[in-house]
C-alpha cells in the first residue's frame, strides 16, 4: 500500500469517526432499525439450534404423565431426577459409559503416541522413500471402514478376542493412524529445522531430540488431534455395533440404541435422560475447549 | 548433519510400529476384502469361489440398487444443503456480524460434537406423533395443519434425516468455510464495492471465486462423509419403513454380519469405496479444469 492510498484511508476513517461522534438519536434509532432484519435472523439461528437441546434436557425431568397429558413445550413440574436413576439402573447407562471410557482413552492414546513418533519419523528424519510411505499411509484415509470390517472381524474370531474390548480399541487405532500421522507430519513441517538441528549439534541424537524437543513443542497440535481422535471414536456406532457381541461391552453410542428399542414407544423418560447426559456431558466439554475443538475438526477435514 | 537425521534405528523405533499395525490392519485386510468379493459364504461355513458372480448379483438384487440409490440421493442432498446453509451462515457471521459473531459461530457448531445416534434419537422424539406428540407437529397444529407421521413414509424419514444433518453440521460447515472467506484480502472487496459491485453481485463475481479452493475441498469431504451415512438413518428409522431408506453401508452391515454372507457383502462395501474415490477423483478434475480455463 502507497503512502498516498494509506492517506486516502486514514482521512476516509476519520471521517467516519467525526460522523459517529455526531450521530443523532434519530440517526442511532434508525441504524437499530436497520439491523433488525439480522436480529431477528439471529434469534431464528439460535433458537432452531438450541430449542431442540434444551427441550430434551427439559424432557428429561418429566414424569410419564407429564409427557402424555401436558403440551410438549410446558415445562417439567419439578426437578424428578427418577429418569436418570431408571436410565443408570435399568438401562445401563453407567455400564455403557464405562465400556465408552474403557474403549475410548486407550485409542485415542495408542493413536496419539504411534502417529506423532510416525509422523516425526516421516517428517524431521531423511531418507528415501518418506514420501512415498507418507502418501502409502495418506491413501488409507480414503478407505472407508466397511472395506476392513469383514477381515478384521475373521481375524479377532480366530484369536479368540471377540469377547473383550479389544476389538474395538484395536480397529479404532488402525482407523484413526492415518490421519493423525498425516496431521502431525503437516505440523512438524512447520517448525523450523534449525531447531532439531541444534540440539543435535549439541550432541543430543535424533530419538533423545523427538522426546525432548518434539514432543513438547507439538503439546498444542497433540491436544487439537487428540479432540478431533476422541470425538471420532466416542461418537462412533459402526465399529461399535460391529464388535460388541455381548450387551456387557455396549458404548454408549450402542447403548442409545437399545435403550430406544426398549422405552422408544412406551416410556419417554429414561430415553430423554440418557440424551440429555450426552448434551451435557459433551457440552460442558465445548464450553472449555471449543476453540480447539473447532480448529481440530476444520483442520482435519481440510487436510485429510 | 544428514546422517544425524538419517538414523535408521531412530527410524524404525519411531516409525515401526505404526507402520506394522497399518500394513496388517489396514493394508492387508482391503486386499483381503478385494479378494473376498469373488466368494461365498463365511468363516464357519467356508468359502467358495464364485468369480464376478457377486458382482453381477450386485446390479441385478433390488435390495442392493435401492440403497445404491438411498446413499446417492442423500450424499447429493446432505451435500448441497450442509454447502449452501454453511456458507450462508458463513457470509453473514464474514460480512454482517463481523466481530461480533463468535458467540453465533460457537453456538451453532456445537450440535456437530453430538453423537450422530443422540442427536437421530432427539429428531424421533422432535417429530412423534400420537401420545406424545413432539414440537414440530405441535407446530403444524398451531398453524391449522394436521400432524404429520413423518416417520411413516420414506420421502418423510429421509426428510427428517437431512434436517438432522443439516441441523448438527451446518454450523461446522459454516467454520470451515468461514476461515476460507478471511483469508480474502479486505483490500480486494473494498476495490470491488468501490466499483460499484453490491450484495448477491459481490458475492457471486468477486468473492464465490475466490473462496473456490475451500469451496471445492468442502464439497468433496461433505460427500465423502454423507456418503458412508450410517448412524443417522440407522438410529432414526432402523432403515425403514421397511429397508426403503437402508443405505449402502447398512445394507453391507445386514449382508456381512446378520446373514454372514462376507462375500457379498465385501463386494458391496468396494462398491461404496469406489463410489467415494470416483467421486472425489470427478470433482478434482472438474475443479482444475475450471482453475485452468
Amino acid at each position: 500500500m502507497t503512502a498516498a492510498q494509506t492517506l486516502v484511508q486514514g482521512r476516509a476513517e476519520s471521517r467516519t469517526r467525526d460522523v459517529r461522534a455526531r450521530r443523532s438519536p434519530l440517526q442511532q434509532a434508525l441504524r437499530v432499525i436497520r439491523r433488525l432484519p439480522v436480529w431477528i435472523l439471529v434469534a431464528m439461528l439460535l433458537v432452531i439450534v438450541l430449542y431442540p437441546q434444551l427441550w430434551v434436557v427439559l424432557g428429561s425431568f418429566k414424569s410419564q404423565t407429564e409427557f402424555l397429558s401436558n403440551p410438549t413445550w410446558a415445562l417439567p413440574q419439578g426437578w424428578d431426577f427418577s429418569n436418570y436413576v431408571q436410565a443408570f439402573t435399568r438401562g445401563n447407562v453407567a455400564v455403557n459409559y464405562r465400556n465408552s471410557l474403557l474403549v475410548t482413552i486407550p485409542s485415542v492414546a495408542l493413536i496419539l503416541f504411534l502417529g506423532v513418533a510416525a509422523g516425526y519419523a516421516l517428517e524431521i528424519m531423511v531418507w528415501r522413500g518418506r514420501n512415498a510411505t507418507l502418501l502409502l499411509i495418506l491413501g488409507g484415509i480414503m478407505v472407508p471402514g466397511q472395506m476392513i470390517l469383514v477381515p478384521l472381524f475373521t481375524t479377532y474370531f480366530h484369536f479368540g478376542i471377540t469377547d473383550t474390548p479389544w476389538p474395538m480399541i484395536i480397529t479404532y487405532t488402525v482407523m484413526g493412524i492415518p490421519l493423525t500421522t498425516f496431521l502431525m507430519a503437516a505440523y512438524f513441517r512447520t517448525v523450523p529445522r534449525e531447531i532439531f538441528e541444534a540440539v543435535t549439534v549439541d550432541g543430543c541424537g535424533p530419538l533423545r531430540a523427538f522426546f525432548l524437543i518434539g514432543m513438547p513443542l507439538m503439546r498444542n497440535a497433540i491436544l487439537t488431534v487428540a479432540l478431533v481422535q476422541f470425538f471420532s471414536v466416542w461418537n462412533d456406532l459402526l465399529i461399535a455395533l460391529t464388535f460388541t457381541t455381548k450387551p456387557s461391552l455396549a458404548t454408549i453410542q450402542v447403548g442409545l440404541l437399545s435403550l430406544n428399542d426398549e422405552y422408544g414407544s412406551t416410556q419417554y423418560g429414561p430415553l430423554f435422560a440418557a440424551i440429555s447426559i450426552n448434551i451435557v456431558v459433551l457440552g460442558i466439554i465445548f464450553l472449555f475447549l471449543n476453540k480447539k475443538i473447532m480448529a481440530g475438526l476444520a483442520a482435519g477435514s481440510l487436510k485429510g | 548433519m544428514k546422517r544425524v537425521f538419517g538414523d535408521r534405528k531412530t527410524i524404525i523405533i519411531l516409525l515401526a510400529p505404526t507402520l506394522v499395525i497399518y500394513v496388517l490392519l489396514k493394508l492387508v485386510p482391503v486386499l483381503w476384502s478385494l479378494g473376498l468379493s469373488f466368494f461365498e459364504g463365511n468363516t464357519l461355513r467356508g468359502f467358495e469361489f464364485v468369480g464376478i458372480s457377486n458382482f453381477t448379483k450386485f446390479f441385478s438384487d433390488p435390495a442392493a440398487m435401492q440403497s445404491l440409490w438411498v446413499s446417492v440421493i442423500f450424499a447429493v442432498l446432505a451435500t448441497a444443503g450442509q454447502i449452501v446453509l454453511g456458507y450462508l451462515l458463513a457470509l453473514l457471521y464474514v460480512f454482517v456480524l463481523r466481530k461480533g459473531s463468535a458467540f453465533v459461530r460457537t453456538a451453532v457448531f456445537f450440535p456437530m460434537v453430538l453423537p450422530t445416534v443422540a442427536v437421530a434419537l432427539l429428531f424421533r422424539s422432535l417429530v412423534s406423533v400420537g401420545s406424545n406428540q413432539g414440537p414440530v407437529n405441535a407446530v403444524i397444529n398451531v398453524f391449522g395443519g394436521h400432524s404429520i407421521e413423518f416417520l411413516a413414509s420414506t420421502v418423510g424419514t429421509m426428510g427428517v434425516a437431512l434436517a438432522m444433518t443439516y441441523w448438527s453440521s451446518m454450523g461446522f460447515y459454516a467454520v470451515l468455510l468461514y476461515t476460507g472467506l478471511l483469508d480474502i484480502p479486505d483490500e480486494i472487496i473494498e476495490s470491488a464495492r468501490l466499483d460499484g459491485a453490491n450484495g448477491v453481485r459481490l458475492v457471486r463475481h468477486i468473492v464465490i471465486p475466490l473462496s473456490l479452493p475451500i469451496l471445492i475441498s468442502s464439497i468433496i469431504f461433505s460427500f465423502n462423509s454423507t456418503l458412508k451415512v450410517f448412524d443417522s438413518l440407522l438410529a432414526l428409522n432402523n432403515g425403514g419403513p421397511g429397508t426403503s431408506t437402508s443405505p449402502l453401508t447398512l445394507y453391507m452391515y445386514r449382508t456381512a454380519f446378520e446373514y454372514s454372507q462376507y462375500g457379498y457383502g465385501s463386494t458391496i462395501a468396494l462398491v461404496l469405496t469406489l463410489l467415494c474415490l470416483v467421486f472425489t477423483l470427478a470433482v478434482f478434475r472438474s475443479s482444475t479444469r475450471k482453475a485452468d480455463a
